[in-house]
């Protein structure tokens, strides 16, 4: 088992030290300008004053450095907490503008894959081999799993906030409330969760469900079924033994469709506007603000990488396997 | 697909005709055929009806779906109908293109570690995982942040080369159960070299497993193309599905109620994506007999 952890530790080390390799290879040797595009955004006519803001930014990103002294300072840079300041809210450090976002984004993911997970297993392994149910969970698991985020959120935020006007549609709580403990703005906070979040659960539980009753299909042709139901087992006793069976790789299926969920999610706060660290991603790219984008992109990466660890010592509470020794899927 | 698959000892034709058999009777696959052939022929033939341009103004602003203008038009009086079918042929590329790719790269990967063992599999291995690991949309927006100009080729190059991780792994693991079969063996002792192994006596095995994982790169590409384009790092010229649901939402279509133009682009996604998994299912029913009896 330390074998185990020992080496998923060193994958995802190595994973954030490419990341961040990739962090600051891409404004450097991508063809474009970075320095251009934020001069010609910020439009000014003074020659005198366009070289004092091209000095500047090329100062920022430290382009007037050798090469890999450049990548030790923005390894530096980094372990201190520090990815440069925000060009969209000038001068709030980046570091700052992301974890004011951070909860918002959490909030709407880990309770939407959660109970997505939960109950679209649940149910496709209700459904599995059962003609009726089988024949219309199907096709509707399969065209919501093919759904994109995006177009979810947009279809429910027109036909339940602005035909129905049933919910709001943009931002993470009324226009005119501030934030604080009271039940007008929690009740709010709700309200304008639900949306998103009602979106991102059905995509991703078309998909576990589809990838539920796929599995108990398989294990109802195993060996060990027959062998059951030969010794006349109750049909619901063989299903909780397929269950078990097949819920080892939709664990391993969680971890990897994290990053799909992720980019589920950052579209979907796109659409309702939602504070989250999508919103930040759009607002970054239209703002040209690099250094709000790329710290962006380290957060999601350690925070992926963190739950990706997460659902490792999960799996190996399932699958005891992993903690004899015995191997299993590692 | 087929140029890295040359044709192997040709199957009995019992066998093939049997495949095709089943293939006709599988609904699922008939059905999932047919709704991605008949978006491919919209996509193919739908912009020849036209003499202008996906993006030329050509109606009246806002009007709603009418003989004239099958989908309605936008806010600016664009064809919503004439960007719907130059998208699908976007979409389309951007799916075969970026799925090649990644069904390329993940082959490669899977046979060579699955084949070899050893210190080179430990190497790839790790290679997989990391890449695995990271979040392929996220890496996708830095890199098309920072690209100047940005294209369907160049979208679709980046695609291919970070969603191929799973494909490789599964590759990797049905190569480890074939390599140590007889007529492996066989070729190893009579001198074969380990590529013309790879590609005479491993992947035509798995010929079919292969095509099923190139379908699902195909639609997993076009999803993460349409999340790119809606957020606002589509190709810079052109129109693509994901682009005009990009716009729908930035000129306010939701609020000014103009259904006709973010409700297409969607369901054409859908629809095409929702097939070639359907499709999926079915050639998996027809390859493998265990599944078939329902």
């Amino acid at each position: 088992m330390r074998r185990y952890f020992g080496r998923k530790l060193l994958i995802y080390g190595l994973t954030f030290f490419a990341a961040v390799t990739i962090n600051w290879m891409i404004p450097r040797f991508m063809p474009g300008d970075p320095v251009q595009s934020m001069l010609s955004r910020a439009n000014v006519a003074q020659p005198a004053a366009v070289e004092a803001m091209r000095a500047h930014y090329t100062a920022m990103f430290g382009f007037d450095l050798p090469l890999w002294q450049q990548y030790l300072n923005f390894w530096g840079s980094l372990l201190k907490g520090d990815l440069g300041i925000s060009i969209w809210l000038f001068p709030t450090p980046v570091s700052d503008v992301i974890i004011r976002a951070v909860p918002y984004t959490l909030g709407l993911l880990i309770p939407s894959i959660l109970l997505s997970w939960f109950a679209g297993n649940r149910f496709g392994a209700f459904a599995a081999r059962r003609k009726w149910l089988d024949n219309s969970v199907l096709p509707v698991g399969y065209v919501l799993t093919a759904t994109p985020y995006m177009w979810l959120a947009i279809l429910l935020a027109w036909a339940l906030g602005i035909v129905a006007g049933v919910f709001p549609v943009a931002g993470a709580y009324g226009f005119d409330l501030q934030p604080s403990l009271s039940w007008d703005f929690l009740g709010s906070l709700a309200q304008h969760w639900f949306l998103p979040f009602a979106s991102l659960f059905l995509v991703a539980f078309g998909g576990w469900a589809i990838g539920m009753r796929n599995m108990i299909i398989y294990e109802l042709e195993a060996d060990y079924v027959n062998y059951l139901r030969a010794l006349g087992a109750p049909m619901r006793l063989v299903r909780r033994y397929a269950f078990r069976n097949a819920i080892l790789p939709q664990v391993t299926g969680l971890a990897l469709q994290l990053g799909v969920l992720v980019a589920g999610a950052l579209v979907t706060e796109i659409v309702f506007s939602y504070p989250g660290l999508g919103h930040l991603i759009l607002q970054a790219i239209q703002n040209q603000d690099f250094f709000l984008l790329q710290g962006t992109f380290l957060f999601i990466v350690i925070g992926v990488l963190i739950a990706n660890f997460v659902i490792d010592i999960a799996y190996v509470l399932v699958d005891p396997r992993t903690r004899t020794g015995m191997g299993g899927a590692a | 697909m087929s140029e890295v698959l040359p044709q192997p000892q040709p199957q009995p034709p019992t066998a093939r005709r049997e495949a095709l058999h089943f293939a006709l009777r599988n609904r699922k696959l008939v059905v999932g055929t047919v709704i991605v052939a008949v978006f491919l022929v919209a996509g193919l033939a739908g912009p020849l009806l036209f003499d202008h341009g996906p993006n030329d103004y050509v109606g009246p602003p806002m009007a709603p779906p009418s003989g004239e203008f099958w989908f309605g038009t936008t806010t600016f009086g664009q064809d919503v109908f004439a960007q719907f079918v130059y998208g699908l042929r976007s979409t389309f590329l951007v799916g075969v293109l970026g799925g090649v790719l990644a069904a390329i790269v993940g082959m490669v990967v899977g046979f060579v570690a699955g084949y070899r063992g050893g210190w080179v599999d430990e190497l790839l291995n790790m290679l997989t995982n990391i890449v695995l690991v990271l979040p392929a949309l996220v890496v996708l927006l830095i890199i098309n942040a920072y690209l100047g100009v940005r294209s369907i080729g160049v979208q679709a190059l980046f695609i291919g080369l970070t969603s191929w991780p799973w494909a490789a792994r599964a590759i990797r693991a049905q190569t480890f159960s074939l390599r140590s079969r007889d007529f492996v063996d066989l070729a190893r002792l009579s001198g074969v070299r380990t590529p013309k192994i790879i590609l005479r006596e491993i992947a035509p095995n798995m010929s079919s497993y292969l095509f099923l994982t190139f379908i699902l790169l195909f639609g997993s590409a076009i999803l993460i193309a349409a999340s790119l384009d809606f957020i606002g790092l589509g190709p810079t010229e052109g129109v693509s599905l994901g682009l005009m649901l990009n716009n729908a939402a930035r000129w306010s279509a939701l609020q000014l109620g103009l259904w006709w133009w973010f409700i297409p682009p969607g369901a054409g996604i859908t629809a095409i994506v929702g097939a070639l998994y359907v499709m999926n299912v079915g050639l998996d029913e027809v390859f493998n007999p265990k599944l078939r009896e329902m």
